[in-house]
């Protein structure tokens, strides 16, 4: 396997998708070419920093207008029944 | 890898009557491939006209969908329509929901649309879903440096918040809302495709280059070189 088709195949490789023997060959790739390694371990830990990253807030005032639309909502709908 | 597998946190419950509210303190949002087994049943009963039933998919889901709101529009306001738009058109159209898919799956599509019509309002003619994949940037094999073992903790966590809201909003949507999808929400490639009318292939496609572009974008605030 050649660099660019470890490219090819990184979203399926990080996924856990890649069939078996593909995989094998992949990162018996990696185990010689130290640009891939760090292109792999690095899109790795992007889509973990972004996993873990805090959570937006949702704020109580949004939250509180959500909440009356809804209800508002539902008394027009019984009205309507 | 799995994407995102977060804590899972039960949210707060709200009664529409008597109104409580979250702390500013938010919990980790709940593993967005965590289905709770219950909520076909909801579905089916706020069909049948249990309002408690729909609030129960509110308070589930309210703050994941703020949270993709706020990341693909990047304004509050317009996260807050979002928000309030998909619930109230799921309620409105909810005997229109076959269940041929998961219920967070169809609210997903809505709120995604919403917000991608806030994006076509403020940029109008720059956001499709259809645009070309070749935007003359190429993502790979760029600044190649290693980051070392936990690079995100050499930031206090509102600077890194504000890197990671900065680098996802300098992403073109086409590619910002894949990756939203798949790897934030943890939305499978079949049901993103589904949600955004696109092929399996392009979602694949879509979400090499994004967390290319991501990854390389980092790679200026995580680097050794800077961070040591």
């Amino acid at each position: 396997m050649n660099c660019k088709k470890v490219i090819l195949e990184l979203t399926s490789y990080l996924d856990g998708v890649l069939d078996s023997s593909m995989r094998i060959d992949l990162e018996e790739h990696l185990a010689g070419c130290t640009d891939c390694r760090i292109v792999v371990d690095t899109t790795r830990k992007t889509i973990q920093i972004f996993c873990n990253s805090e959570a937006v807030p949702l704020p109580d005032d949004v939250r509180n207008r959500l909440h009356t639309a809804l209800l508002d909502r539902f008394r027009r709908n019984s009205k309507t029944i | 890898m799995v994407p995102c597998q977060m804590s899972v946190t039960r949210s707060p419950q709200l009664t529409l009557g008597v109104q409580r509210f979250v702390s500013a303190t938010e919990p980790k949002p709940l593993a967005s491939t965590v289905v709770r087994d219950d909520e076909a049943q909801l579905v089916s009963a706020a069909k049948a006209g249990d309002v408690s039933a729909f609030e129960e998919l509110v308070n589930r889901y309210e703050r994941k969908i703020f949270r993709l709101g706020m990341n693909i529009t990047q304004n509050r306001e317009d996260a807050e329509d979002v928000m309030q738009d998909a619930f109230l058109k799921s309620y409105q159209n909810l005997d229109r929901f076959q269940g041929d898919s998961r219920f967070y799956t169809w609210l997903v599509r809505i709120a995604v649309n919403e917000a991608l019509m806030k994006l076509r309002k403020r940029r109008p003619n720059q956001v499709s879903l259809d645009e070309p994949l070749t935007d003359g940037e190429d993502p790979i094999f760029r600044e190649i440096e290693d980051w070392g073992p936990s690079p995100e903790k050499k930031f206090a966590q509102t600077e890194l918040n504000e890197i990671l809201t900065q680098v996802i909003g300098e992403l073109d949507p086409i590619f910002r809302v894949v990756f939203l999808l798949r790897d934030v929400e943890g939305i499978s490639t079949e049901e993103t495709a589904q949600i955004l009318g696109i092929s399996v292939p392009a979602v694949k496609s879509r979400l090499l280059r994004a967390r290319l572009k991501l990854r390389q974008r980092l790679n200026k605030h995580f680097r050794r070189s800077e961070t040591q």
